[in-house]
This record gives structure tokens, C-alpha cells and sequence, in this order.
């Protein structure tokens, strides 16, 4: 994920770094300020579940601190904070007790026997570009992406959304990667089911 | 290439690795020789990419997601947290 628009410029960040090393306590808290708020709408939409999302930033936050030594810069202060949050919650996520794949076949394509869908795909009215500048449009993605059964949403978030690999993903929600790359597709369907009657009429 | 060509259904249900270059060429031509002659799949791939875009999209920073701010007893948390480092 890129989070790197609206940063500081890089000699801030260098004099921020310098602060932090140095043990300031008011850089600390400028960088909770300044990114703490983003840290935590990722662990949320990760965990959903409000108390281990703020305990996942409480042990990003430290887990920074203790490898402030060995971060040496060469990516943003933002996109390094982001990786180690994202940790803390595959580590969470890894805890937590498996639960059963839901049932998602309701939002899949259906065929006929000769193999034909039940209902034809048809292409949506405006391209990508044209969609992603309407908020209300983002707005209705992010809508659809929480109405995904859980064990989907997740599959989902931490592949396409997050860009961890398969195996990363796959450790994290304990399956095998053959399984993850099956259970995303049909996340990705469903989404894209959810998406349909909304977009197929849309235009600019 | 000759021969019957394979079911929407077959089409629809390993798009995951077509899009994501996992088959294999053989499989690929199968792909296209559908995808040359059927509308319905050919309009289920393209929004199917789509999709992936809209999602990756709609988590960018411009990409509208709403900023959030850290609350104050958070704050006060992890700061207490790492003074105790």
C-alpha cells in the first residue's frame, strides 16, 4: 500500500529521526500525531475489533522504538511505521481461533449446465480512472468490502489491499497458499457482485 | 487450436491464475479462444480487473479514505508505554 503522499519532506523526517534516536519526548508524540491516526483506521480495518486494534498500535509504536536503531531510512518514516503495524496484526490475527470459512456462494457467479452464466456479465458504464475520483464511489467500494463474510474480507485485505504475499497471507489466516489463492478469487468475486448493480448504470 | 471450446464456468473459475499469469500457456490459448467469441466473460474480466483497481484504489490517501486521529487516552497510552521502555 502506498502511504507515502502528504509526508513531510525528507530532511524533516531526518531531523524527526534524529529527535527520536536522540529520545525526545515531543518527537515521540509528533509522530503518534502525525501518524498514529492512519496506524490505527489499518489495524481497525484488520482486527475489527477496537481493543486489539489499539493494543496493535501500542506494540507497533514500541516495537518501533526498540528498532529505531536499525531503521536506517531508506524508506518513508510513514511506510516503515505501516509494515510494523501490519505485523502486530498478523500476529493477532495468527492467535485468534480459527473460525469456519462463511458461506459466500450467494454472491458468486451461478451457471447454467451447458456451463453459460444464469445471468450474463456485462461490462460497467465508466473506466477505473473516471470511478476513483468520485468519493462517494470509494466510499461505496470500502461499503462493499466490509460486507464481505469475514474470513473473505480479511483474505482480501491483507493480499490486495496490504500486498502481502501469498505465503504471508496464508500463515496469517492458517490455510495453504493453494486455499488462499481460492478463497481470494471469491472474495474478489463477491466484490465484485456487490459492486455490479451500482456500477453497470454509473455515469459521469 | 481446435476442438470444443471450454465452459464459461471453467473460464470464471481459474480467472485468478489468468490474471495473475500463473497458467499455463496451452491454457492461456484456451483462455483467449473463449474469451474471443464470448461477450458475457470477456465483460466478467474486464470487471473483475476492475475490481482489484477500485479496491487498491479506494484505500490510497487521495483516494478518499477519511483521516483519522489518534485518540488523546491512546496517546497518553503508548506514551506512557514507551517512557517505560
Amino acid at each position: 500500500m502506498d502511504v507515502s503522499p502528504s509526508l513531510p519532506l525528507a530532511h524533516e523526517e531526518e531531523a524527526l529521526l534524529a529527535d527520536l534516536r536522540a529520545g525526545k519526548d515531543e518527537a515521540f508524540s509528533r509522530l503518534l500525531r502525525d501518524h498514529g491516526g492512519r496506524l490505527l483506521a489499518v489495524s481497525r480495518r484488520l482486527l475489527r475489533n477496537e481493543e486489539d486494534a489499539r493494543d496493535a498500535v501500542q506494540e507497533a509504536m514500541v516495537s518501533a522504538f526498540r528498532s529505531l536503531h536499525r531503521f536506517e531510512g531508506g524508506s518513508r518514516i510513514a511506510t516503515w511505521l505501516h509494515r510494523i503495524v501490519v505485523n502486530c496484526c498478523l500476529m493477532k490475527l495468527r492467535s485468534r481461533q480459527r473460525r469456519p470459512e462463511e458461506a459466500i456462494e450467494d454472491l458468486l457467479p451461478r451457471f447454467v449446465e451447458d456451463g453459460h452464466q444464469v445471468e450474463p456479465s456485462v461490462d460497467w458504464a465508466e473506466p477505473v480512472d473516471a470511478l476513483l475520483q468520485r468519493q462517494e464511489i470509494c466510499a461505496l467500494v470500502r461499503q462493499c468490502i466490509d460486507k464481505l463474510p469475514e474470513s473473505y474480507r480479511t483474505v482480501l485485505l491483507l493480499r490486495d489491499i496490504e500486498e502481502l504475499s501469498t505465503e504471508e497471507a496464508a500463515r496469517a489466516v492458517g490455510v495453504t497458499e493453494n486455499a488462499l489463492k481460492i478463497r481470494l478469487h471469491r472474495a474478489r468475486q463477491a466484490l465484485r457482485t456487490l459492486l455490479d448493480p451500482h456500477l453497470r448504470g454509473v455515469h459521469a | 487450436m481446435s476442438g470444443p471450446y471450454i465452459p464459461c464456468s471453467e473460464v470464471i473459475e481459474f480467472l485468478w491464475s489468468y490474471v495473475a499469469g500463473e497458467l499455463p500457456p496451452a491454457k492461456v490459448a484456451e483462455f483467449e479462444r473463449h474469451l474471443a467469441v464470448c461477450p458475457s466473460c470477456t465483460a466478467y474480466l474486464s470487471t473483475y480487473r476492475m475490481t482489484l483497481e477500485l479496491e487498491r484504489g479506494a484505500f490510497q490517501p487521495e483516494g478518499c479514505e477519511p483521516e483519522e486521529e489518534l485518540p488523546e487516552d491512546l496517546i497518553q497510552a503508548v506514551m506512557g508505554a514507551l517512557r517505560r521502555e
